[in-house]
């Protein structure tokens, strides 16, 4: 173990990868950041977020091929969806609710991602339904003898959801090609995980279903990235599912509607917060001379006019068409006939 | 042309639609070995093998949830609820995943899936195998909903449902599964979604009615015939999107209108098509509608009697078409 390269390059990670990781995961924050002031000044109405979450996202996001592999995100996925080609544009397009939105046409709140070109499940609220979706996704690869996986995040809390469960035991007597993906930021609104399980980890529930759990530092990108490129070379080769849990920490309320005051002390926030993905990933690049403060500067500036033009753009942006309304329920064009016969 | 019992020609369907396309594969529990159940399933797993005919673990939403992600990966699954009763802890996956995905997703993404699920009394099933549960999802935007009444209908429509691009649901009355047979066009056809069909023409009281119903409207017609009462039978077919031309040209027909359902009344189908009647051929009628429903009890009873009190039946239906036609 006493190899003389940077950790990033022993788990299989290129100088420019960790660069583009970083630069992820500071378009997401900046992103998420811009989504808060907006809505406290009442240009839109609703923020649920990534900080503090960024790391486990952009570990799991580069561990995937985006070009073959699917993901079934949950809302706090801003990181994941920007590592799988949404931009700030596109989301700033989903916070305002226009027309151009990708995910559903400003028809979703902000966080309900979806794309289909670019392998992003449609997604709702409920939570923990999107958990049986990645697993059909990873029958059909299965059943097509495809090298796809699926990716699904969910919260510590969604981990009690009947889906979850129902899933897991699905993908694991089948050994499909899936990761279910913990993201787990201590509370699920005001409940702490310890009043939401009663195992230590979420990962434990996994020996139940027959496959390997995993605990994962989820503040460090390249430990994560290790972690799921393992789940994923393992459901590739046709071993099957992998449950791997990333320990994270929420650093804001729940959403732009909760007072976290109300359940937590401003002490364990501020704790939490000498730990925070970005600032760890930054000094990390630092420690291994990939980034210095000009070239952080200079990558800050150049995310923050990327973020200004998106908010800008998605301001003016046309909303949705009333006519559009009823548009969608059915395909149009109804059944596919096939042209044979029918009778009445 | 073959004769088909209602069950044969479910079971048809399944294995025609799953040679024709290999993206179609069923799903359920005890579809596999088993063959079903009731046995919709027999004989699948060996023509087809367990990869398209798969046992699944007893866990419901996991099968529609499982359904939703392979349809969106391109697949057509077929997912078995074993008893409609039993649909239960699927809902959240029916109504919030498969009913709106494609609106949710502005088009993007669909979800072409059938849902089977044997419904309905008169089996001595009690209060968790007799169940009519269609309505719950009538009320959905999304869903199309189906409940065939004959063999040839069943098998028609169950291909229509498997090549429909939406989610569709397809409710089989399982006291109708041998009850009867009747001869089923020869080769491949289909029975469009969506359209309800005049099962006996007749100029008295028109019934209105879906599933088991309609066989003992029927029976009730060809009784009442004979005492001079003549009556027209549209059966539904299909619950969403519901046919309201026919049902107003029926409603027209005769003047009377008569809404059967084994369902309770409150709030059911019969309310709809009473409702759409009122909103569109008020003066076209001559008597106020008429519903004959189930009761308005949790659920029908073991006990024979009891049973026997919550069905429906031709004579009980013809009571109702008898005061209609002399009012
Ligand atoms: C089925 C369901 N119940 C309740 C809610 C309301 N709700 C939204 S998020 C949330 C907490 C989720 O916690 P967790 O799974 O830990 O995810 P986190 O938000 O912490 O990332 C709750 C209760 C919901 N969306 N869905
Ligand atoms: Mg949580």
């Amino acid at each position: 173990m006493s190899s003389e390269l940077p950790r990033h390059r022993e788990v299989g990670l290129t100088d420019e990868d960790v660069l583009a990781m970083y630069e992820k995961m500071l378009l997401a924050r900046t992103v998420d950041e811009r989504m808060w002031v907006l809505n406290r000044a009442g240009k839109i109405p609703f923020v649920i977020s990534c900080q503090g979450q960024e790391a486990a996202q952009a570990g799991a996001g580069f561990a995937l091929d985006p070009a073959m592999d699917l993901i079934a995100p949950y809302y706090r996925d801003l990181c994941l969806v920007l590592i799988y080609g949404h931009s700030a544009r596109d989301e700033l397009l989903s916070a305002f609710a226009k027309a151009e939105d990708p995910n559903s046409g400003g028809r979703q709140m902000p966080g309900h991602f979806g794309d289909r070109q670019r392998n992003i499940l449609t997604g709702s609220s409920p939570v923990g339904t999107q958990i049986p979706h990645a697993v059909g996704m990873a029958l059909a690869s299965k059943m097509r003898g495809e090298k796809s996986v699926s990716l699904v995040s969910f919260g510590e809390g969604t981990s009690n959801q009947g889906d979850f469960h129902e899933a897991a035991n699905f993908a694991g007597i089948h050994k499909l090609p899936v990761i279910f993906f913990c993201e787990n930021n201590q509370y699920a609104i005001s409940i702490p995980v310890k009043k939401q399980i009663a195992c230590e980890n979420v990962a434990d529930r996994a020996a139940s279903y027959g496959f390997p759990g995993v605990v994962v530092d989820g503040m460090d990108a390249v430990e994560v990235y290790a972690v799921v490129k393992a789940a994923v070379e393992r459901a590739r080769r046709g071993e099957g599912p992998t449950l791997v849990e990333a320990k994270t920490y929420r650093l804001v309320p729940h959403s732009s509607d909760d007072d976290d005051r109300s359940y937590r002390s401003r002490e364990e926030v501020a704790e939490a917060r000498r730990g925070e993905p970005i600032e760890r990933m930054r000094s990390y690049l630092t420690s291994v001379g990939l980034m210095d403060e000009t070239k952080d500067a200079e990558l800050r500036a150049k995310i923050l006019a990327q973020v200004n033009e998106a908010t800008e753009y998605a301001d003016k942006a046309a909303p949705p068409d009333v006519s559009t309304l009823m548009k969608h329920v059915f395909a149009e064009g109804g059944t596919e006939t096939n042209g044979r016969s029918t009778i009445h | 042309m073959a004769v088909r019992q209602f069950i044969e020609a479910i079971h048809d369907a399944l294995a025609e639609e799953m040679k024709r396309d290999d993206r179609v594969f069923v799903l359920g529990e005890d579809v596999g070995v088993r063959g079903g159940v009731f046995r919709v399933t027999a004989g699948l797993i060996e023509q087809f093998g367990e990869e398209r005919v798969l046992d699944t673990p007893l866990a419901e939403s996991a099968i529609v949830g499982v359904s939703i992600g392979a349809a969106a990966r391109g697949l057509r699954p077929v997912a078995e609820i074993q008893f409609a009763d039993f649909i239960m802890p699927a809902v959240n996956q029916i109504l919030s995943e498969a009913a709106r995905m494609r609106y949710r997703s502005n088009g993007d993404w669909s979800c072409p899936i059938v849902i089977r699920a044997p419904f309905g009394g008169g089996v001595h099933g009690a209060l968790y195998h007799s169940q009519s549960v269609e309505t719950l999802f009538t009320h959905f935007p999304g869903l199309k909903v189906v409940v065939p009444s004959s063999p040839a209908d069943a098998k028609g429509l169950l291909v229509s449902a498997i090549r429909d691009p939406d989610p569709v649901l397809f409710f089989e009355h399982k006291r109708l599964y041998r009850l009867i047979k009747e001869e089923i066009p020869e080769g491949e056809y289909s029975v469009p979604i969506g359209s309800a069909k005049v099962r006996r023409e007749g100029d008295d009281v028109t019934v209105i009615a879906y599933g088991l119903a309609v066989q003992f409207a029927l029976e009730a017609a060809a009784k009442l015939s004979e005492e001079g009462i003549s009556t027209h039978v549209l059966d539904l077919r299909t619950l969403r999107p519901l046919d309201e031309h026919a049902i107003w040209e029926s409603a027209r027909k005769t003047g009377k209108v008569l809404v059967v359902h084994e369902d309770n009344k409150v709030c059911g189908v019969g309310a709809e098509v009473s409702a759409t009647i009122a909103e569109h051929c008020l003066f076209d009628l001559d008597a106020p509608i008429q519903r004959l429903c189930g009761p308005e009890v949790p659920a029908m009873p073991f006990s024979s009697v009891l049973e026997k009190e919550y069905m429906l039946s031709a004579d009980k239906i013809a009571n109702a078409i008898r005061t209609l036609a002399r009012y």
